[in-house]
């Protein structure tokens, strides 16, 4: 894919999801042990071929800058081509909001870089594709713009665009709704498009008073192009609340979808390393149904729970149906069930703590309970 | 260039003829230990910490592995501007093409690369311990006695001194006095560590004369050290008391992965002097619903069903349902199918342990399964 160029699109709206991104964007949420949910798309992206990426920058952006750096752990730390930062656009008294304004100020970046195609991708999906796939897909439709959904597996409530399509896979309707219902083909926030479609849709939109690429860029005038939509067939889960980050995560307890995701050798997660040791279990360490990250050390009892890089559990501690972030510590014979906790949270020997089953109780960075 | 002060030079070129098959295509250093890492990492992360920003791995016995693991030296920080990691293996001149004679001559060989370097002191170090230590002390102790070289040297039980090279110091200055290599009555109990720190001047005069001396077996221990001692030179033991562990043997091997899984490890693992690795990109393991997971340590990528208990398992190992895995070590991309037992071995990369079979070594002969072999049941 060498005559692709991908763009990874941070500046999403994270109303839905407050608790969990008081200090860092939806997409560098903790994810799966040792994850931040950007990895997803840009792996994705590497594991594709796509060599030149731009990671347009949220307004939280310290976590994702952390993260990613030079881009080495993604293999993006090329003399040529590689990681470029594609930095909001300045305020200038133009109280838009959206990613148009963004993309528009950075489409020197697209349109000075040689390739002929361009990828757009969010970070907030948890999913691992081959845009290979969707490339050749559509070459076969002929479509001037391609773009992916999935099909709705159960009802929810959450804002999505809903993709109608013909039989040949040519795109009939789009239109954002508030609810979803099973067999829904829901847009994935993924196009690819020829690099000059993609910079007059984003010129004559903004120019026009747009805000939002999807809405006003995409569904607006998607009467004037040739949309095709390609069907992602494979596991998928988009992060936008709460509810779905907490099941998403336990989602990877499901050795199917984790073998999925995460161990298809040709399209490896990457992430930032940290050189943690290997997981330490102790003599009282009971474990069931879990994934444990390195640099752990485990006394106590763990189940049905995601435990991050370089927590300690504690003896006779219980961890139920948990999601533990990096470096928290539950003390000796604590007790959590249905928490969320966030780095580096102490809960303090002998503690007990329960969320509710489908509303896990948040505990926020850096507190000591 | 800025100057380098302390140049590591790291012996990689060992076969580990005695740890047979995990060395049957790989050389020691690059044998896989304790659950992540390869007997190389210590040495190299020792430098990474210790402030040492140059360093030369001298290989020889089948480097490829050994080669593509290192890689720039990202891993431990060692792809520097103007330095950082060097692989030294032997090279052809004009007139002949020599393998390496003997850990001396190994330097010998590369020692314009040496002098290229233009250090101080030259760090000399082998490539088959398993140990933390902070060489930044070692080059203090150096320099404070004003020395021409440094042992590092460790106090092994009397019973075991006669096995190895046993340094007799003053007790007072740690001046070192007499060296006897494999002595049946030791007088001390100090053993070398192989742990050198030479002055860069007297190393390069002293390795040159040993270089075409035909008389000598172009060995650290049995020639460059005496000859200094004889020529009456400034030799100093500096004594380490940490953990230190010769891992040259399939039972030594095992215990010091065994070691690791005690309530107390016997060096800080999760402390702040990191063992730098080549990680590979792998999500956290998954410890199935039914499996129990006790004294042992597992690595990422793993999946684990059955039980687990006093072993160590490396990245993308697959237990199955069932299995019993215990007192042993389990390379990466092994697959120990359901209901197999596994017990006091160490079992290779990408062997696959058939449903159902038994691989059942004793404490005192650890099995070894080679890399790649299937067991049958």
């Amino acid at each position: 894919m060498k005559q692709v160029m991908g763009i990874v699109n941070l500046q999403e709206s994270n109303a839905t999801i407050r608790d969990l991104t008081a200090t860092r964007a939806v997409e560098s949420l903790p994810f799966a042990g040792r994850y931040r949910l950007l990895d997803f798309a840009l792996s994705s992206l590497v594991n594709s071929g796509i060599n030149s990426v731009g990671v347009m920058l949220p307004d939280f952006s310290r976590s994702v800058l952390d993260h990613i750096r030079s881009g080495k752990d993604w293999d993006l730390a090329r003399r040529r081509d590689g990681l470029t930062w594609l930095p909001a656009a300045l305020p200038d008294g133009d109280s838009r909001k959206g990613d148009l304004k963004d993309l528009y100020a950075n489409l020197d970046f697209v349109e000075l870089n040689d390739r002929k195609y361009v990828v757009l991708t969010t970070g907030s999906f948890v999913y691992n594709i081959d845009f290979n796939d969707v490339f050749k897909f559509m070459e076969d439709t002929e479509a001037d713009i391609t773009m992916v959904y999935h099909v709705a597996k159960r009802d929810r409530n959450a804002k999505n665009v809903v993709v109608q399509t013909s039989t040949n896979g040519i795109v009939t309707d789009l239109a954002e709704t508030s609810t979803v219902k099973v067999g829904d083909k829901l847009a994935m926030s993924i196009y690819i498009m020829p690099v000059p479609t993609f910079a007059y849709i984003v010129r004559s939109t903004y120019e026009r008073g747009g805000q939002d690429f999807t809405i006003d860029g995409i569904i607006r005038h998607a009467s004037e192009h040739k949309i095709s939509a390609y069907e992602h067939k494979g596991y998928i889960a988009h992060i936008n609340s709460t509810a779905e980050y907490y099941k998403a995560n336990r989602d990877m307890l499901n050795p199917e979808i984790w073998e999925q995701i995460f161990m298809d050798k040709a399209h490896p997660i990457f992430t930032k390393v940290k050189d943690e040791v290997p997981v330490q279990y102790k003599n009282t360490a009971n474990v069931k149904n879990s994934l444990v990250a390195n640099g752990c050390i485990i006394r106590g009892t763990v189940e049905n729970s995601i435990i991050f890089r370089g927590v300690t559990v504690g003896k006779d501690a219980v961890v139920k149906d948990c999601i533990l972030m990096q470096r928290c510590d539950v003390g000796e014979g604590a007790r959590v069930e249905n928490l969320i906790a966030d780095k580096n949270v102490i809960i303090s020997k002998n503690r007990w703590l329960k969320g509710a089953e489908n509303y896990p109780y948040i505990v926020a960075k850096n507190v000591r309970i | 260039m800025r100057k380098t002060e302390c140049l590591a030079m790291i012996l990689a070129g060992g076969q580990g003829s005695r740890l047979k098959a995990l060395t049957k295509t790989v050389a020691k250093p690059a044998v896989p230990f304790g659950g992540k890492y390869r007997i190389i990492d210590f040495p190299l992360s020792n430098c990474a910490n210790s402030g040492i920003e140059k360093v030369g791995v001298l290989t020889q016995y089948r480097p490829l592995e050994l080669h593509n693991y290192l890689g720039s030296g990202s891993a431990w920080d060692l792809d520097r501007t103007g330095g950082g990691l060097f692989i030294l293996p032997p090279y052809a001149r004009e007139k002949s093409a020599d393998w390496y004679r003997g850990t001396a001559d190994a330097i010998y060989q590369n020692i314009n690369f040496v002098k290229l370097t233009d250090p101080e002191y030259v760090l000399i170090l082998s490539g088959d311990h398993i140990y933390t230590m902070d060489y930044s002390w070692m080059l203090e102790s150096h320099k404070r006695n004003k020395a021409d070289a440094t042992i590092g040297v460790f106090e092994v039980p009397w019973d075991e001194a006669p096995r190895f090279g046993i340094m007799n110091t003053d007790k007072e200055t740690g001046k070192i006095v007499e060296f006897e290599e494999k002595p049946a009555n030791p007088k001390s109990n100090l053993a070398s560590m192989g742990i050198y720190i030479f002055s860069a001047d007297i190393f390069i005069k002293y390795l040159e004369e040993d270089g075409v001396n035909e008389n000598s077996s172009h060995d650290f221990g049995k020639d460059i050290i005496p000859k200094m001692l004889n020529d009456g030179l400034g030799l100093y033991s500096y004594a380490f008391d940490g953990y230190w562990k010769d891992v040259g043997t399939i039972e030594s091997l095992w215990q010091a992965n065994m070691d690791l899984l005690q309530d107390q490890p016997p060096f800080e693992l999760n402390g702040d002097w990191k063992i730098y690795s080549s990680n590979p990109s792998m999500p956290p393991h998954y410890v199935g619903e039914n499996a129990s997971v006790k004294e042992s340590m597992v690595s990422e990528g793993s999946k684990i069903l059955g039980e687990v208990s006093k072993s160590v398992i490396f990245p993308g190992v697959r237990i199955g349902k069932g299995a019993k895995v215990t007192n042993s070590v389990i390379f990466p991309f092994t697959t120990i199918e359901d209901n197999a037992v596994v017990d006091h071995s160490i079992i290779a990369q990408d062997v696959t342990v058939k449903a159902g079979a038994k691989v059942q070594g004793k404490e005192e002969e650890i099995l070894v399964i080679a890399e790649g072999e299937t067991v049958n049941a």
